[in-house]
């Protein structure tokens, strides 16, 4: 069974979102997305200071065994990203929702926070998938 | 339903994660696929690969009948044991399947014993082929379902491989060249593999292979699932069926020339004449390996473009763990020298073109 945090917001996509209180969010892919996924060998990040919209293509993870977009969950300016995961995309595997976050937004549109699963609704996803 | 190996339970209990393969219930990996591959280049691993097909070929004609099906020539097994490659030939020449036969019984005696092993993923279609091709003949195909197969790869796999084993079945071991097999009260141990390091495939009645499984994870080998095995043997450059090669390729198109044997030229085997004729046509596109210098991950069907010449396609491609960069195996044409570009998610890409393998015992071995 796949780790899910209560703590954190959802999108199908399997990306997790976190409400850092301060009007930006930092972002992840979910513990079921890593073990799907298998060993990541390589994740590309979009650039600090890039403007992305809900649901655009903000950069890919690559495993042993695929390729796969990472979709911003909500829009925003990339205002940080994870530098580790260059060195380290491993951390993806081990620490989805710690050390392998992938970047942070400063939110354009904190409504669209709403929008996003929760914990027990990204949970019944999971399930059905499998 | 898919069918389970007799070490499904096992596999289970060790944390295995399985998914289907070729219509088993296989495990893909038992955490980290990365972490089990560099355990086979470094120590050692186990794969189950019983899923294989394992059939005997027995009978007065045995020899006769395979100098006919393969495009190796199994006269060439001039010792008790000794194993080859193969590629099983339709008449267009194109590949069926790629196999392994050993010669179990003394050679050149009246009625050979042999064993091959086949893929699974092509089993009813091979079965079917082999079945008509031996109609002429005077053989007994017997598919060997009750065997369990354990492959133990990796610089210490037949240290500790022996350690589980009586004195006699060591001594037999120390006896084996590489690719080599002997049988020993129902078991066959050959010092065969898939992923470039020395080791044993080891064939084992159903009935005794959790015990032997549970006595090499004792000993420290670890198991691999099927994820280690794939990386494993594409940085060996070793092809896969259906992937690297299939029924639209001659073995002239996929690095496989080496495993035909044109000699006896009286020697007639399935798919010769269609050989001869493309070989003299000139053999359109040619299997290479592809080595990317820059972060990224190669992939299967991901366009090459080779400036003048035209267009291939990557048929494996991963990340090599031991290189810690992007290798893959792709058709390219024939003329393609030592660059190409790929076309990697809409970007296209500069590749090296070298000539796998990439990793032989551990180590890289193109340049």
């Amino acid at each position: 069974m796949s780790d899910i945090r209560n703590e954190l917001k959802y999108v199908s996509s399997h990306e997790w979102i976190r409400d850092e209180g301060d009007g930006t969010v930092t972002i992840g892919i979910t513990d079921h997305a890593q073990d799907l996924l298998g060993d990541v060998v390589f994740v590309e990040l979009p650039e600090e200071g890039s403007e992305v919209g809900a649901g655009d293509d903000a950069g890919v993870v690559e495993s042993v065994k695929a390729a796969s977009d990472i979709y911003a969950p909500v829009s925003g300016e990339v205002v940080a990203v994870n530098e580790q995961l260059e060195e380290s995309p491993e951390l993806v595997n081990s620490d989805p929702y710690g050390d392998g976050w992938f970047f942070r937004l400063k939110l354009s549109d904190a409504s669209e926070l709403d929008d996003l699963l929760d914990a027990a609704a990204y949970g019944e996803l999971c399930e059905d998938e499998e | 339903m898919a069918k389970k190996t007799a070490l499904y339970d096992l596999h289970q209990s060790m944390g295995a994660k399985m998914v289907d393969f070729g219509g088993w219930d296989m495990p893909i990996n038992y955490g980290s696929q990365i972490e089990e591959h560099n355990k086979v280049r470094q120590a050692s691993g186990m794969f189950d690969v019983s899923h294989m097909t394992i059939v005997d070929v027995t009978g007065a004609d045995a020899a006769d009948y395979l100098r006919r099906l393969l495009a190796n020539d199994v006269a060439r097994l001039t010792v008790k044991g000794k194993a080859m490659y193969s590629g099983m030939l339709n008449d267009n020449g194109h590949v069926i399947d790629d196999l392994i036969v050993y010669l179990m019984s003394e050679p050149h005696v009246s009625g050979e014993w042999f064993r091959v092993v086949v893929n699974c993923a092509t089993r009813d279609k091979d079965l079917r082929w082999m079945a008509e091709q031996a109609a002429r003949f005077d053989v007994a195909l017997t598919e060997r379902p009750e065997l369990a197969m354990v492959a133990v790869q990796g610089p210490e796999a037949i240290a500790l491989t022996k350690t589980v084993l009586s004195e006699f079945r060591q001594r037999l071991i120390d006896g084996l060249d590489v690719f080599q097999g002997c049988e020993s009260e129902g078991w066959f141990i050959a010092r065969t593999g898939y992923t470039g390091e020395d080791g044993l495939e080891i064939m084992v009645p159903d009935d005794e292979v959790v015990a032997f499984w549970q006595a090499l994870a004792d000993a420290g080998v670890s198991p691999c699932g099927l994820g280690a095995r794939d990386t494993l043997r594409l940085e060996a450059g070793m092809n896969l069926y259906g992937s690297d090669m299939d029924e639209t390729v001659t073995p002239l198109q996929s690095a496989m020339g080496w495993t035909i044997a044109w000699e006896p030229e009286t020697r007639q085997f399935i798919g010769r004449e269609a050989l001869e004729a493309q070989k003299a046509a000139g053999v359109p596109d040619k299997l290479v390996g592809l080595v990317l210098e820059q972060r990224g991950i190669l992939r299967g069907h991901q366009k090459v473009i080779v400036e003048g010449l035209g267009e291939g396609e990557i048929t494996s491609g991963s990340f090599s763990p031991t290189l810690n960069i992007s290798i893959a195996l792709a058709r390219v044409p024939a003329g393609t020298g030592a660059e190409a570009m790929v076309d990697m998610r809409g970007k296209q890409v500069p590749v090296k073109v070298v000539r796998p393998p990439f990793v032989r015992h551990g180590k890289k071995v193109f340049s």
